[in-house]
């Protein structure tokens, strides 16, 4: 997030996209809420899905999957030709403005209906109140980056921002919303194949220096291979050993067949979990881990702040924390990794990592502190590009409409989108060993609006058969309008159906991350 | 504009800002004076009148959690006719429900019993009559007992204000009245999200949670703070800890940023999994095609040798990692460090894409 959580509430208008909030992150979803019940904010709800928030709305665009780089090119294209944009802030602080406004042009109100099938007026009414806010906050999440064009979409969410001015403000911003407890911190931490800690680029060579320097090795320059490249990278023969730390890529991957056949080609795959999941069942060796109730470190939030986690209860039989592990690990393998505590780590970490120099253990004790926190003294970051963007002048990028990789045709006519419930979280692995969860959402749903349903022959809480082109699930059927005509909605939490059999492994050029919201499918009754 | 109001609480002469209440400033002074239904954060009702204190010139007690300080005002928190006011008030809710403080699971944490004690009621001086509903039971998070129940309304104002769940209100009126879901359905049975906030800020034994029932007094759990590990909202809570369990999960507002207390049904209800019988306790490795039991180093050796021979064969770049956007700063920064400095390979990620 380039603003806080705590800003959210006091944002005039607030625009969501692709974050079904409520559900996925609820206390934010909570302070949306208030911002609309109790300080008058204006909501608007960009999402093919009837979710919660579009209770509280003021309006909501029920736009077409993956349609999103059109949507927010036609918010562009009135908030331009109604002269509601931020000609000073774009004069004096971003570049390359001129581009997307002729790109935008053609990106009408009525040629986004065409493509979008949001009414125009709808669109025009939505644009007119981001437009007009004093300060205005966009929230996505998943349903903006899962697709082939999910950079396109986070760039076009930053351009509609800098269009009207609401970076570098209270209140204002480009908000993921993130949906794992400490995928800010991982990404901090340079467990990414391009960077070192704190986005340092493994091709920097002043980079490449302080770290060799730091850790007494030389190191390679070459970028590694992302998550979502690896399963080809087995077949093909380039990547022989695995080493899996707290995931489950068998039930979290898109076509989940493939990346069985490349797992089961490894020499060694090695997985550290505390559950026997569904990846490791396939591993030849698998090493017990605390889980985080049993250390102490620090997660860093959607926010970018960091804070504590404590140890309250002992690791059960010989399970270990996994810094403890690895660095057990590595001194195995003849470099000595001798931390005695978490602390000693992060002391490390504030050496090499400027954003996180400042942050230490006992500045964390009461309250997190939201990075770049540079020195000892500084008090953190509420929101970011503050007075002057992080590069110097915000950066507008002209983008086109792309639709997404596979699109419904004769034999696959609906379109398939995934994501979480409330009651669950990711796997399953956690909240499917929770018993009042497990209660309230015992089994998995797929949403079908009630007008597929009778087309197909489905009935509601009946089974039925979900198939794409990579395989085909069983669950049941929530016939519900929660979900558009056209489109069913598959969570993924759940290995007996679980729909990353389904998905379509196709990927966004540069943020390599799979189309889990828009691929083709059938349905009939099981 | 003059920004300071002045007033006397106890003979104290105080300074306050225009809006605040009188229990704002004496809150602020130090000064105490009890509460029910008061809850920061959401609409000052003035329902259960424990509050109450003499204003110099007013024709009656007044509920100082919703009057506004004025300028000159005097105010006395413990006068006897205060004291009786609240007496009264606290003997009417005694004998109005069941508390029964033996069998409580509130027994130690209940606002009431705080109350009955330090204004050194012996026995309420009405009938004990407890309206005798059904307890309700039907769901493994929260436990709904109506004859506890003191109509404080916070766990109604806390669901609309606060967490904007818009489930609970009060139903039927007098001395029917009483709080739930619509309908005066069962939680289970209603659209609830099972956030627990309503449980969490229940002054009573009314609403408590399931599984924590007989699991430990509140004096014998040790509430350790930490951060929750489910989304990546990072919020703030105790885990509720005895005999090396977890016993309930439960939110502060005083920890402030990012979740003031609240907490969702995953945080809250979400941690089974800690204690559970199927979490790994040995390392394992693979024989003859099965996992079988290992010692660590048995594990280490495996793995270092076979990393070793693979490395040699065919370089560094033939092993990946993937780190974890579960695990803490320090855990992905050593496992960076390791793919890095101790394979040499750029192959490390996390599942950030999915």
């Amino acid at each position: 997030m380039t603003n806080s959580i705590g800003e959210i509430e006091f944002s005039n208008v607030i625009l969501a996209t692709g974050t079904n909030t409520t559900e996925n992150h609820p206390v934010i979803g909570s302070k949306v809420k208030r911002a609309v019940r109790r300080h008058g904010a204006k909501l608007i709800v960009i999402d093919p899905r009837e979710i919660d928030l579009t209770k509280y709305a003021d309006i909501w665009l029920r736009q077409k999957p993956g349609t999103d780089v059109a949507v927010i090119n036609g918010l562009m294209n009135v908030i331009i030709s109604e002269g509601l944009h931020a000609e000073k802030y774009i004069g004096e602080r971003t570049e390359g403005f001129e581009a997307v406004k002729e790109t935008v042009e053609k990106y009408t109100p009525e040629y986004v209906e065409e493509i979008s099938g949001i009414p125009a007026e709808d669109l025009k009414t939505a644009a007119r109140m981001y437009g007009s806010a004093e300060s205005a906050s966009i929230l996505y999440a998943m349903g903006i980056t899962q697709h082939t064009t999910g950079t396109d979409n986070v760039k076009s969410c930053a351009n509609l921002a800098m269009l009207c001015g609401n970076v570098g403000i209270e209140g204002g911003g480009v908000n993921p919303l993130r949906g794992q407890n400490n995928v800010q911190g991982a990404c901090d931490m340079g467990a990414l194949p391009n960077v070192f800690p704190a986005y340092q680029q493994v091709t920097g060579d002043e980079a490449r220096a302080k770290f060799e320097k730091a850790w007494g090795v030389s190191l390679s320059g070459t970028p590694g291979i992302t998550v979502t490249e690896v399963p080809d990278a087995i077949i093909n023969g380039k990547v022989k050993a695995l080493y899996v730390m707290g995931e489950n890529p068998m039930l979290s991957d898109p076509d989940l067949s493939h990346l069985e056949k490349a797992l089961k080609k490894l020499d060694i795959l090695v997985v550290q979990d505390i559950f026997l999941n569904e990846t490791g069942e396939l591993a030849d060796v698998v090493l017990p881990s605390a889980c985080f109730a049993e250390k102490d470190g620090t997660f860093s939030n959607t926010e970018r702040r960091v804070q504590l986690i404590r140890k309250a209860v002992d690791a059960p039989g010989d399970a270990k924390p996994d810094w403890q592990i690895i660095s057990e690990l590595a001194t195995k393998m003849d470099y000595a990794m001798d931390y005695s505590s978490t602390r000693e780590i992060m002391d490390e970490v504030n050496e090499l990592a400027p954003s996180y120099a400042g942050i230490t253990y006992e500045r964390i004790e009461k309250e997190g502190i939201p990075w770049p926190c540079p020195s000892a003294d500084h008090p953190g970051t509420k929101y970011l590009h503050k007075d002057k963007f992080a590069r110097g002048l915000g950066l507008f990028h002209a983008i086109e409409y792309i639709a997404p990789a596979e699109l419904p045709d004769d034999e696959y006519p609906l379109i398939l989108s995934t994501g979480r419930v409330l009651y669950h979280f990711h796997t399953g692995t956690m909240t499917r060993r929770a018993k009042g969860p497990s209660e309230r959402y015992p089994e998995s749903l797929v949403e079908i609006n009630p007008a597929d349903a009778e087309k197909y022959g489905i009935e509601d809480g009946k089974s039925i058969k979900v198939a794409t082109r990579r395989g085909s699930v069983e669950a049941k059927a929530s016939v519900t309008g929660r979900s558009p005509e056209g489109t069913i909605f598959a969570n993924f939490h759940f290995r007996e159906a679980a729909v990353n059999l389904l998905t379509n492994p196709a990927m966004d050029p540069i943020g390599k991350i799979p189309e889990y919201k828009v691929c083709a499918v059938k349905i009939e009754a099981a | 504009m003059d920004n300071k109001i002045l007033l006397t609480i106890d003979e104290r002469e105080l300074e306050a800002k225009p809006g605040q209440t009188i229990l704002e400033v004496a809150k602020e002074a130090g000064i105490y004076i009890p509460t029910l239904c008061y809850h920061p954060g959401t609409t000052n009702v003035g329902a259960c009148r424990v509050c109450v204190v003499e204003v110099e010139g007013a024709r009656t007690l007044v509920a100082s959690c919703c009057m506004p300080v004025s300028p000159g005002m005097v105010v006395k928190t413990d006068t006897e006719r205060v004291l009786d006011a609240r007496k009264l008030v606290v003997e009417l809710l005694w004998a109005s429900g069941d508390h029964n403080c033996l069998t409580c699971e509130s027994n130690g944490n209940c606002e009431l019993q705080d109350l009955v004690y330090k204004l050194k009621i012996e026995e309420p001086r009405f009938k004990i009559e407890p309206p005798r509903y059904e307890v309700e039971d039907t769901n493994s998070m929260i436990q709904k007992d109506m004859n506890k129940c003191i109509l404080c309304g916070r766990c109604v104002r806390v669901c609309n204000e606060i967490q904007v769940n818009e489930i609970l209100d009060f139903s039927m009126r007098g001395s029917h009245a009483r709080v739930g879901p619509a309908f005066d359905a069962d939680y289970i049975d209603s659209e609830c999200y099972f956030c627990g906030e309503c449980v969490d800020v229940c002054p009573v034994g009314a609403l408590t949670f399931k599984q924590a029932r007989f699991e430990g007094r509140p004096w014998e759990t040790e509430k350790v703070r930490t951060t929750c590990t489910y989304c990546g909202v990072g919020c703030q809570l105790d885990l509720n800890v005895l005999n090396g369990k977890i016993v309930k999960v439960t939110g502060n507002s005083e920890y402030g940023e990012p979740n003031q207390g609240s907490l969702c049904v995953k945080g809250r209800f979400g941690m089974d999994f800690v204690n559970h019988q199927d979490r790994l306790t040995t390392p394992l490795i693979r024989k003859n095609g099965e996992l079988k039991e290992a010692t660590w180093d048995e594990a280490y050796d495996f793995i270092t040798e076979k990393i070793a021979a693979i490395k040699r064969e065919n370089g560094a770049d033939s092993i990946a990692g993937f780190s974890s956007a579960r695990c803490t700063n320090e855990e992905n920064y050593l496992f960076q460090k390791f793919m890095r400095a101790v394979i040499g390979t750029n192959n490390v990620d996390h599942c950030a894409r999915l």
